[in-house]
């Protein structure tokens, strides 16, 4: 698919960079619960969840990490779309790194680029990098939702369903500027 | 003479169970993989350990690949038998894991997704 179609299909969704930047507002209020959290010696498995927030902080690094291999070979309106996302990233990864340390953990941090080893070799035009941000985006979503009922805290848990929601709409946004189907119900599980 | 007894029982009870293990789709279990891509591949680690060479090796045993100790310490060995318990649910069998992740309730995609599995991951 050529760029400026992916560029047509995405504008057919009404989902502009201003768009996807209001869902982002809500990611502000993401972990809106965790200065409670600090201040009343929360019940639950602490370190537990800490460590799961850990991993998602990872993961999230590498999100980050992943728009910035792909973004060289993206222009005009699909570059701004994968560095809203990329943003978003940024502000999912700020507020688990905070929340880390509310909780008394230590935040992991992001890799090198070489560490993350991405398959820089299959992405050679705008489609491979929309393609490879799609999958990744799914499979977020897919790991925040089964960390849903992981979570000891309640309001992690409600942290991670909003998450869910931040990385199933980049998922379908990518799906739709690649020209594929939208998902079924109940496509994320 | 009471102990054979049991343990004579018990794998009566392991051989019904594995003799009851739903048949595995690996078509379909390439499907149910898009779940587990946000944190592992088939050939680099990434926030969970690569899969490639998955059936046969020892848990948390990856070069390089920093497991919590329980995964470390839990003495498994990946086999159809030992990814089902574990797909069912991670913290249920590895208390400790790093994997914050619920689990795959339904047997018959855990019976596809180790189908994907064996196949996708031979080195």
């Amino acid at each position: 698919m050529s760029q400026a179609r992916m560029i047509v299909a995405s504008r057919r969704l009404f989902l502009s960079n201003g768009g996807t930047a209001l869902l982002s507002g809500a990611a502000g209020a993401l972990l809106a619960g965790s200065e409670a959290l600090a201040r009343s010696a929360p019940k639950g498995d602490v370190a537990g969840d800490v460590s799961i927030l850990n991993t998602a902080l990872g993961l999230e690094y590498e999100a980050i990490a992943a728009y910035s291999a792909g973004a060289p070979l993206l222009k005009d309106k699909v570059l701004k779309v994968a560095k809203t996302f990329q943003d978003h990233h940024k502000e999912h990864a700020e507020l688990l790194e905070k929340t880390v340390k509310k909780l008394g953990g230590t935040p992991v941090k992001g890799k090198s680029m070489a560490e993350y080893n991405f398959p820089v070799d299959k992405l050679k035009k705008a489609e491979d990098v929309l393609k490879f941000a799609a999958r990744l985006e799914r499979g977020a979503a897919s790991a925040y939702l089964g960390a849903v009922p992981v979570f000891t805290l309640p309001e992690l848990k409600t942290a991670a369903a909003r998450l869910v929601a931040d990385e199933s709409m980049h998922w379908v946004v990518l799906q739709n500027a690649l020209g594929e189907d939208l998902p079924d119900a109940l496509a994320i599980s | 003479m009471r102990s054979i007894a049991l343990a004579a029982a018990a794998t009566v009870l392991l051989a019904s169970a594995h003799a009851g293990a739903a048949e595995g789709d690996p078509v379909r279990g390439e499907k149910l993989y898009d779940r587990c891509v946000g944190c592992h591949s088939n050939d680099r680690d990434r926030t969970g350990p690569r899969h490639a060479g998955l059936i046969g090796r020892r848990a948390g045993s990856v070069a390089g690949f920093p497991y919590s100790d329980a995964m470390k310490r839990s003495g498994i060995v990946w086999d159809a038998a030992t990814l089902d318990r574990f797909l069912a649910n991670p913290r249920a069998l590895v208390p400790g894991t790093r994997m914050g992740f619920a689990g795959v309730p339904d047997p018959q995609d855990r019976a596809d997704l180790i189908a994907h599995l064996e196949r996708a991951t031979r080195q």
